[in-house]
């Protein structure tokens, strides 16, 4: 139930104040109403974890290219690619 | 989102799966905190990828399996009040109490209704002024801060008929618990990824220093996992114990903010009995004395008897990882999803569904030490 999902921002539909953020969230192209109020530096176009309704980061993209970038480090990808090269 | 299907890959499931097995050398006992990371590592066959060396057990991080049967029977008190709309996430309605489950209560007439978000509850409230809304608030620190956030906007709306039944666990008192038991064997912990997404790191620092053990922050995808697994298992073979983070895209060393600051407007920390594990101090949040009228055990004069745990179900040695579900005698013999005899037969991220749903008998059981 920890569950949370990511989607990307597409509109800030109500800003009355900090309690009532809320925006358009995509997920896959299905949008749902998303409270903002824990997000407040996320903007439109920006990815969020969604959990139940509330927005709870927001997705550094930086950050989530660290896993690849180690696996290359390990020098592990090229390898691989070079097996699915010969493999084709 | 851009990267997730990176994170099913499975070629890159694969390389992580080959270095595990070439830095593995000794035995090793893991436990994975989440029951969401439970049903990914065993719906994705990850178990039976791993080295035989390593024995993953599962953790308690699935609300619906620590819920005690005491507060089930509160909800279903609830709900059987006339003009009363008991609101639940939808797994809990399955969960047997000391007689029936919500389910069974709803079936016969109450007002029960599955809803996706505590907001959604208060909207419910909004709606219809003339019902008593109550929200079954259970869950980890990932979903405190929706809960609490429910609590405050029924509060800028001044609504008079919204309440949540809380009954929420904290994940860092259960690790302790566990690590504590005279007959520990875990070796290393995957923590909760979302519930550091909320809460950060830092309180991880001080169980990692006083059990010499490896805790890696880590998602929830197969990928996630596989590194999770593998960074522990390096710190295992090396030797060494510390805090890492293998899920830094969404949990920040503080945590989020906004979010810490939303759950302590609305509850305090006090102890609470878990399913299985039986009471921990200082392991769940209450509504505080601030939003007490929001608070359903106060509104409703709540006191019901202590309701007796089914003793025949074994989901307090699974989740302290003694054993594994296939060792419950009951497992898919007199309990199966259609009938659970416990809690972790209900939720999807309860281990013995996932073991129930998704494994082979390929998996290994461990060779029982007890
Ligand atoms: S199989 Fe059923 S009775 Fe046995 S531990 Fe799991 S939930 Fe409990």
């Amino acid at each position: 139930m920890c569950l949370a999902i990511p989607g990307k921002i597409v509109e800030i539909t109500a800003q009355l104040d900090d309690t009532f953020r809320s925006g358009k969230v995509s997920f896959g192209g299905i949008n749902k109403q998303v409270n903002l109020r824990m997000v407040p530096e996320a903007g439109v176009g920006d990815y969020v974890m969604v959990h139940v309704g509330v927005a709870i980061s927001v997705v550094d993209e930086d950050e989530a290219q660290k896993v690849f970038s180690y696996l290359k480090e390990m020098g592990e990808v090229d390898e691989l690619n070079e097996e699915l090269k010969s493999k084709n | 989102m851009k990267y997730l299907s990176e994170y099913r890959d499975p070629e890159m499931v694969e390389v992580f799966i080959r270095e595990i097995h070439r830095i593995t050398t000794k035995p090793w006992t893991l436990m994975e905190i989440c029951g969401g990371q439970t049903h990914s590592l065993v719906k994705n066959g990850i178990l039976d990828m791993l080295p035989k060396e390593i024995n993953m057990v599962h953790g308690p991080g699935c609300p619906v399996c620590v819920t005690s049967i005491s507060v089930i029977d509160e909800a279903i008190h609830l709900a059987k009040q006339p003009g009363t709309v008991l609101c639940s996430f939808g797994d809990m309605l399955r969960v047997p109490g000391s007689a029936k489950s919500l389910l069974e209560v709803k079936a016969e007439g109450a007002d029960v209704r599955i809803l996706y978000s505590p907001l959604e509850a208060v909207q419910l409230a909004k709606d219809n002024p003339d019902k008593q809304v109550v929200f079954f608030a259970v869950g980890f620190e990932t979903t405190a801060p929706a809960n609490a956030l429910s609590v405050i906007q029924a509060d800028h709306l001044r609504l008079n008929n919204y309440s949540i039944l809380a009954s929420h666990v904290l994940v860092p008192p259960a690790m302790e618990a566990i690590l504590g038991d005279e007959e520990n064997r875990i070796d290393a912990f995957l923590a909760a990824g979302h519930v550091c997404t909320i809460m950060g790191m830092e309180e991880y620092y001080p169980i990692v220093e006083k059990y010499q053990c490896p805790i890696v922050v880590t998602g929830f995808e197969p990928v996630d996992l596989l590194q999770g697994i593998l960074m522990a298992v390096q710190q295992l073979e090396a030797g060494i114990y510390k805090l890492e983070n293998q899920y830094s895209r969404s949990v920040q060393r503080e945590g989020n903010k906004m979010a810490i600051e939303t759950i302590t407007e609305v509850f305090d920390v006090g102890d609470r009995a878990w399913r299985g594990l039986g009471n921990i101090p200082q392991s769940g949040y209450e509504v505080n004395e601030r939003y007490r009228k929001y608070n359903a055990r106060l509104k409703f004069n709540l006191d019901l008897p202590a309701a007796e745990e089914n003793k025949d179900c074994i989901s307090g040695d699974i989740m302290k990882g003694l054993k594994k579900p296939r060792q419950c005698p009951n497992f898919g013999t007199r309990c199966v999803p259609e009938h659970p005899l416990g809690a972790p037969m209900v939720s999807s991220e309860g281990a013995c569904a996932a073991y129930f749903h998704y494994s082979n008998s390929s998996i290994q059981e461990p060779v029982s030490t007890l």
